[in-house]
């Protein structure tokens, strides 16, 4: 009942663990994976380890929390050994893994791609970290040129498909989803953290994260995420993967309705655990039955009057 | 879950330092156990540092007293952040959040049981902590203290003072007994009858425990130390091979058999960037 198929590929169920949470080691996925998800997205990594930025990198705040992680990953050649480890099938059910990607230009996005054909099922590419270092992230997301330009360069070196995950702190979605889709994205991920936000410890007078901003995710962002959903939904064709201040079932049926064809948690463990995805999947089906759907894609953009 | 808000930070002023050793010192906290959480031995709580080296570290807690409502942290100096913690002075402030984890378990029917609890190094922090607690609970506890030399030794006074058996021992064999926590093991395990045990410290030296512990067949609890960044259970870098497992959430303490399905227990941990270094 809950299998989704996206860009021909097929997922057991729509949830999917997004970028940047428990998703730095085959170990922490695989366990996500187990615990329920049809899919999960790996902390974003590019061709050299880095380090990140220095504790505090998380502070929580009304609806969430602000993050400056700062984009930490050991670097492609090691990150492929990891990847290697994640069980993409279990019980003969497919379990999907989605490698998400940075970098400052097009060549490192698409030497990248080529080194993990095979490894992966999907690439997510991320041009949407409120927070990177210049040149990455969402520096690339707010220009649409430049996010088609990569997209294609990307497109042309892979042969699994490609996901464009989008900064919703542009002033026009639709633009940049657009250029992403022209370019030959397979789907949109709709949104990273929103902002960059802040916090400041008012004792001190010292902003808590050691980067000073960081993006928020959490609740809160839930209505903003919704919004760019359905926003690209009646603007694009390709399907729209929504992520952004899930916590429970009702919220995924929201996303669906919006226009979502699969959806992503990340936030959402620290309040839940990482029984969420079970938990969720039960009350998606429980849902389903009773408003008589059969598959998820019935339900997908169910709100938009066309 | 029973959160009480232990994600924001408490600005702490420093009511008094004490030094342990040369290179250890205990940092004493108010901590009011009506307001805030109630920490357990075992728990940890993020130290955040907000002027000149501004870095946040995991501390175990090495003190509860839930009369004066104060806790402490027993921090070693071995680097940046601890050395600029080492030069702070009563009354300067720390941002501390927690307490969080989960500590070392002791049920109602274990209060008659032997306890034997080992602790290398700063390692005694929370096992210190830990053998209070099973104290009060009337418990009989045997404690291993191992250092490198006597004057490095902890909590010796702290212990005795509480009636627990004191084993020491040092790798130059100062303090009359020379060898390291695994030798003293070895001994006491010939003579004694354990019913369960705590262990705290360098991780080679924990995975030498462990495999002494298992021939004799007692039940254990471990507590893990990785590099840490968010500890809300959101960013991954503390999840340990294979099980996946968080230390800050599902650690820091583990037991025995948690631990046979962690595979790099005594073999590597990660850096900041997620590498793999070895042990």
């Amino acid at each position: 009942m809950l299998k989704t198929e996206l860009c021909g590929i097929e997922f057991e169920n729509p949830l999917i663990l997004a970028a940047g949470i428990m998703g730095s080691t085959a170990s922490s996925m695989n366990w996500i994976l187990d615990s329920g998800a049809g899919g999960v997205v790996t902390k974003s990594f590019s061709k050299e380890a880095n380090y990140g930025y220095k504790n505090p990198t998380m502070a929580e705040v009304e609806g969430g929390v602000i993050n400056a992680i700062g984009l930490s990953s050991p670097g492609l050649d090691l990150f492929k050994e990891e990847l290697k480890l994640v069980k993409r099938e279990h019980e003969n059910n497919p379990r999907i893994a989605i490698a998400s990607i940075y970098g400052s230009t097009p060549e490192e996005f698409s030497y990248i791609s080529k080194e993990i054909q095979g490894l992966v099922d999907m690439i997510e590419l991320n041009v949407s970290c409120p927070h990177a270092m210049s040149g990455c992230g969402a520096a690339i997301g707010q220009d649409p040129n430049l996010t088609e330009k990569i997209v294609k360069i990307v497109k042309k070196s892979s042969s699994i498909p490609i996901i464009a995950k989008l900064t919703p702190n542009v002033t026009n979605i639709n633009e940049i989803a657009i250029a992403a889709e022209t370019g030959g994205a397979d789907a949109i991920t709709l949104i990273n953290s929103l902002g960059p936000g802040m916090k400041i410890n008012i004792e001190t007078g010292v902003p808590i994260l050691s980067n000073k901003f960081g993006g928020m995710s959490g609740p809160a962002i839930k209505p903003i995420a919704l919004k760019c959903v359905w926003d690209v939904y009646e603007t694009c064709n390709i399907p729209i993967i929504g992520v952004g201040g899930i916590r429970n079932y009702k919220d995924v049926v929201e996303f669906l309705y919006a226009g979502a064809s699969a959806i992503q948690i990340g936030t959402g463990i620290m309040y839940e655990g990482v029984e969420i995805f079970s938990k969720i999947a039960t009350g998606l089906k429980k849902f389903m039955i009773q408003n008589d759907f059969n598959s998820t894609c019935e339900m997908t953009g169910y709100s938009h009057n066309d | 879950m029973n959160k009480i808000d232990i994600n924001n930070y408490k600005i702490l002023e420093i009511k008094e330092i004490i030094s342990e050793t040369d290179s250890i010192k205990t940092f004493i906290f108010d901590w009011n156990m009506k307001e805030l959480k109630i920490p357990k031995p075992g728990q940890f709580v993020m130290i955040w540092s907000f002027s000149k080296v501004v870095d946040e570290k995991p501390m175990s807690i090495s003190f509860i007293d839930k009369v004066n409502n104060q806790i402490g942290v027993t921090v070693k100096n071995v680097g940046e952040f601890t050395n600029n913690l080492h030069n702070l002075n009563i009354g300067d402030r720390l941002g501390i959040r927690g307490p969080y984890g989960n500590g070392f378990k002791l049920k109602e029917s274990d209060k008659d049981k032997t306890i034997l609890a080992i602790g290398g190094g700063v390692g005694m922090a929370p096992i210190a902590c830990f053998v209070e607690y099973a104290r009060e609970k009337a418990a009989k506890v045997h404690v291993i203290s191992a250092s490198v030399t006597k004057s490095e030794l902890l909590f010796e006074e702290r212990l005795s003072k509480l009636g627990a058996n004191i084993f020491t021992c040092t790798d130059d064999g100062t303090c009359g007994y020379e060898g390291f926590a695994t030798h003293r093991t070895i001994d006491l395990l010939e003579s004694n009858h354990y019913d369960m045990a705590v262990v705290c410290g360098p991780e080679l030296m924990m995975e030498g425990t462990f495999n002494l512990l298992e021939d004799h067949e007692i039940s254990a609890q471990f507590s893990m130390e990785r590099y840490m960044k968010c500890a809300m259970g959101l960013c991954g870098q503390c999840c340990l091979d294979d099980a996946g497992w968080r230390v800050c959430v599902e650690g820091p303490v583990f037991s025995s058999e948690d631990l046979k399905k962690i595979k790099e227990f005594g073999k590597y941990h990660r850096d900041s960037s997620g590498s793999k270094k070895n042990f």
